[in-house]
């Protein structure tokens, strides 16, 4: 069977992102949308979904893995650690 | 069969929601007989979580008639179920399934979407709940049947015989004219033609069944009956 693949997205609450969630078979975006819908939100835990097309997403080549991502791991001041944030802001 | 059926009050109020019940029930469980068994696992769930809605439409409704939920569903014999007979047909093929999940559903839509203005708020509750599970349903069957219908000349063949073998059982349908109006754009985009009127099976309402009825209740009723007060 060559049904298409679709990869699914899901947005918990109001305010954050839709994150990745799996993926489903489906002949077309409306079915897809469907088979998300079904199979990923079943306990409560979504109130909007996404589906893509698997082939659209465009990946790095794990063997560039290094290349890509090994120099960030010496830059620590690019993280936010060095300085306070007042507790007004409450949760970042 | 060590228990003996139960006798239900001919009070017009919970015949009434007992014909809802029993609709919400049987093909709840009609549905559930495709876990297991369905063509894809997207599928399976998809029925699967149309089943449970089904069934959880049909607690709120026995409970609603104020007697034991599980002696009405475990405890009655097939005369005194009030589903209509479309409920309890076999599943058949996928198209069959999809195209009676389809004709029963528009139906039970345009009933809750009504009954949530219900004088009786027990009614109006459950309504409130069930008019969005069955908007799903309506949505979910309504994309098969019209992918199926226009789909391979095979898909197409079997959707227009289950339409065909079905349509018999739609007479009992509430403001059946509406019912029509509803479904006619979903078959027309289906490619489906509509059966013309004909003879029509018995609503079910007064307890007259398919023989279909026995054999499901022998099995969705053999633990209960067979052991009285089992618990998990």
């Amino acid at each position: 069977m060559n049904t298409p693949l679709w990869e699914v997205f899901i947005r918990a609450r109001n305010g954050l992102a839709h994150r990745h969630v799996g993926s489903v078979h489906a002949a077309d975006p409306t079915m897809a949308l469907q088979a998300a819908r079904d199979v990923y939100t079943r306990r409560g835990e979504g109130l909007s979904v996404w589906v893509v097309p698997s082939n659209a997403i465009v990946a790095s080549d794990p063997a560039d893995r290094d290349m890509l991502f090994e120099p960030t791991g010496s830059k620590i001041y690019r993280h936010p650690t060095f300085y306070e944030i007042p507790e007004d802001v409450g949760h970042m | 069969m060590t228990t003996t059926s139960i006798a239900v009050p001919d009070e017009p109020r919970i015949q009434t929601l007992l014909g809802l019940a029993d609709d919400a029930l049987i093909l709840g469980h009609r549905l559930s007989e495709w876990t297991g068994h369905a063509p894809t696992l997207e599928e399976e769930l998809a029925l699967a979580n149309i089943a449970l809605d089904l069934i959880g439409q049909a607690r709120m409704l026995y409970q609603a008639t104020g007697l034991d939920e599980d002696a009405l569903a475990y405890l009655r014999d097939p005369p005194q179920f009030r589903n209509m007979p479309i409920a309890e047909l076999p599943n058949g093929d996928f198209a069959f399934t999809m195209v009676r999940l389809f004709l029963v559903s528009v139906a039970a839509d345009r009933f809750w979407r009504n009954a949530v203005a219900s004088e009786d708020p027990t009614i109006a509750a459950i309504a409130a709940k069930a008019e969005k599970e069955t908007a799903y349903h309506v949505r979910h069957a309504a994309a098969w049947v019209i992918r199926l219908g226009d789909g391979t000349p095979e898909s197409h063949r079997r959707a227009q015989t289950a339409l065909n073998a079905l349509w018999p059982y739609t007479g009992g349908f509430a403001d059946r004219a509406g019912w029509l109006q509803a479904v006619a754009p979903v078959l027309s985009e289906a490619t489906l033609v509509q059966p013309a009127d004909g003879w029509m099976q018995p609503s079910g309402r007064d307890g007259r069944h398919t023989e279909h009825l026995g054999h499901l209740l022998a099995e969705m009723q053999i633990l209960p009956r067979t052991h009285p007060g089992a618990t998990w």
